[in-house]
């Protein structure tokens, strides 16, 4: 049964060509299927002695898959106060479904009811307006694929001690949605912006009335404000019934439960520009409006807290994104960085967007390290993490987007290392 | 004639078009006062901030009731962010990025607690309340005397010390200055 193939080898450490997998029909030794399942196939199962479940209004998740969730982490004494992390690790393909999209709130999630939200455009207009939603639903809209990442993701990658925990919950403040809704510009234009205009404060409708500055220049090329996420109205928790989409640009930028939006020359040095998401030098100063998620990417499959059961054929899997537009190229590493394999990235490889790279492994049970490397469209190269504390120092909190290393130990478990 | 009509009927069709896109434009004009009600950003040069003022002593009280339960007394300890106490410098391992060291404008402070705060009942303060407090905090960290009345023009004239301490990464970028300077 066990096609006889001759495998291509792409790099040290049992890397193979990434289109093998795409031209073989290769069985898995892990997979091979044993013979008594094979009996047990021509079997009623008991599911298949009575008839199934009624229809419901609103799918749900086999309960078998219950511990694919999000990780949520709130202060002490504010529950609504904290984040949320989507498990990436137990997840394939680009989209995000919109019940595992990371969270960020900073007073908790607000119950809005949409007859009653506006959105307020003014300051440096001709015309200031007021929006309800129903105006807002009749305007027409565009879609697009685009990447949501905190400004404070990875984080844990300046500790001095990799953090062991699943790659989700340590880089997953980062999702993938397609977001639907009116180009930004076009309220802009029927509100006419005067010339001196160059900042836009947007402001949420939440208890905290979270608020940001952000450069017009952003908001004019390809800003969007969404009503609806991966085909459904946006969930409470994702900015229910209007949120900004600043595709590429921090997590923060895309203001939910959006009302207002002020049109200045300058802009307000929110909190959230300056005590927060403002990253420290070494040299003590600190860099601010610091706004683009520069490309990242990490191996999901296998990670931290997974182990390899024997020797043999497996799937590299991952995830790889640039805020600057498409990813160029991802590169995978079995010997901790000595040797590298061009992956094969899944189409279609957008701007902005998740892009899911995979790559076909022969493990031959030595111990090593598996890491990935993102190049996107502008020839920016993901750091090592040593080049970016060289670069950085540890305690600039925000925009960690260093290589991840995944040790794999003799037994074949996985583990969160710091390679250099 | 009929050729030149034609002609002409283009020529206005595309003008229209250039003059103005076409667009739906289902806003209402906003009643100033309405703009007035919920704008509330407040800038360094003290564009925003409202009448109303108060000092660190009627300060001290504000920020027992609403907010030393999360943030400690004297703002050091307990659940919340540090808003005073700095030991370390910027430079020093690891730095404390605080209020008094770190944040670059006093203004932001009066912006944030006035909207956000206190975190289980925001908007319950006074705008002379939040002055208050922001007097308080501000002299928790050295930066004014305990008497002095915070208001829009005394909040705005104060110098933080760490006004001049970032960088605007955007500008540079955009001018092409450092063009990717943090390009591995």
């Amino acid at each position: 049964m066990k096609k006889q193939v001759d495998l291509i080898t792409a790099a040290k450490g049992g890397l193979l060509d990434r289109r093998l997998f795409l031209k073989k029909g290769l069985v898995f030794s892990v997979a091979a299927l044993s013979s008594e399942s094979l009996k047990a196939e021509s079997a009623r199962f008991p599911w298949m002695q009575t008839p199934g479940e009624a229809l419901s209004n609103y799918g749900q998740p086999s309960e078998h898959e219950r511990d694919v969730i999000r990780w949520t982490m709130a202060n002490s004494m504010a529950d609504g106060n904290g984040v949320s992390w989507t498990p990436l690790h137990k997840m394939e393909g680009t989209i995000t479904p919109n019940g595992l999209h990371f969270e960020r709130h900073h007073n908790g999630v607000p119950q809005i009811d949409p007859d009653k939200h506006q959105l307020l455009i003014h300051g440096a207009v001709d015309r200031p307006l007021i929006f309800d939603m129903d105006a807002l639903l009749r305007y027409p809209m565009t879609s697009r694929f685009t990447f949501i990442e905190c400004g404070g993701n990875s984080n844990a990658g300046w500790r001095d001690k990799p953090i062991q925990t699943a790659a989700g919950y340590f880089h997953g403040m980062a999702s993938c949605s397609e977001w639907t809704g009116i180009p930004l510009g076009l309220l802009l234009a029927e509100a006419k912006v005067k010339g001196r205009a160059k900042w836009i404060i947007a402001e949420g409708a939440d208890a905290s009335m979270m608020n940001i500055s952000i450069p017009l220049q952003k908001i004019q090329d390809d800003c969007i404000l969404a009503l609806y996420q991966n085909g459904e109205r946006i969930r409470p928790e994702n900015g229910y019934p209007l949120r900004l989409i600043v595709p590429g640009w921090e997590g923060v930028l895309n203001v939910k439960w959006l009302r207002r939006l002020h049109v200045t020359n300058r802009p307000s040095m929110t909190r959230n520009e300056t005590a927060k998401y403002t990253e420290l030098l070494p040299s003590g100063k600190a860099r601010q409006f610091s706004f683009i998620m520069e490309a990242k990417s990490l191996i999901t499959s296998p990670s931290c807290g997974q182990s390899l059961e024997k020797p043999g054929l497996y799937q590299i899997s991952g995830l790889a994104w640039s805020g600057r537009g498409k990813i160029a190229k991802v590169e995978v590493s079995a010997d901790d960085g000595e040797t590298w394999a061009e992956a094969e990235l899944q189409q279609p490889i957008l701007s902005k967007c998740f892009t899911r790279f995979r790559i076909p492994w022969q493990w031959d049970q030595k111990p090593t390290v598996l890491k990935s490397r993102a190049i996107d469209e502008t020839g920016y190269i993901q750091p090592e993490r040593a080049e970016l504390l060289a670069e950085r120092s540890k305690h600039g909190y925000f925009h960690y987007n260093a290589i991840v290393s995944w040790g794999v130990s003799e037994q074949g478990e996985i583990r969160h290392v710091y390679s250099e | 004639m009929f050729i030149v009509n034609k002609y002409l009927v283009l020529f206005f069709i595309s003008v229209n078009l250039y003059a103005q896109e076409i667009t739906p434009d289902l806003g209402n004009l906003a009643p100033v006062q309405l703009i007035e009600q919920w704008n509330t950003d407040v800038f360094p040069d003290g564009e925003g901030l409202p009448k109303g003022e108060g000092n660190a002593i009627l300060g001290k009280q504000i920020y027992q009731l609403h907010c030393l339960a999360c943030h400690g007394v004297e703002g050091i300890g307990n659940s919340a962010d540090e808003l005073a106490g700095a030991e370390h410098s910027l430079t020093d391992n690891p730095p404390d990025k605080i209020l008094g060291n770190y944040w670059p404008y006093a203004t932001t402070l009066f912006d944030f607690i006035n909207r956000a705060m206190p975190l289980n009942s925001p908007g319950v303060l006074t705008h002379s309340e939040v002055y208050s407090v922001t007097a308080y905090l501000l002299y928790l960290n050295g930066l004014i005397k305990q008497q002095t009345f915070i208001n829009a023009k005394t909040l705005t004239a104060i110098k933080m010390p760490n006004a001049k301490g970032f960088i605007n990464v955007y500008d540079e970028e955009n001018s092409g200055s450092i063009f990717n300077l943090f390009n591995f």
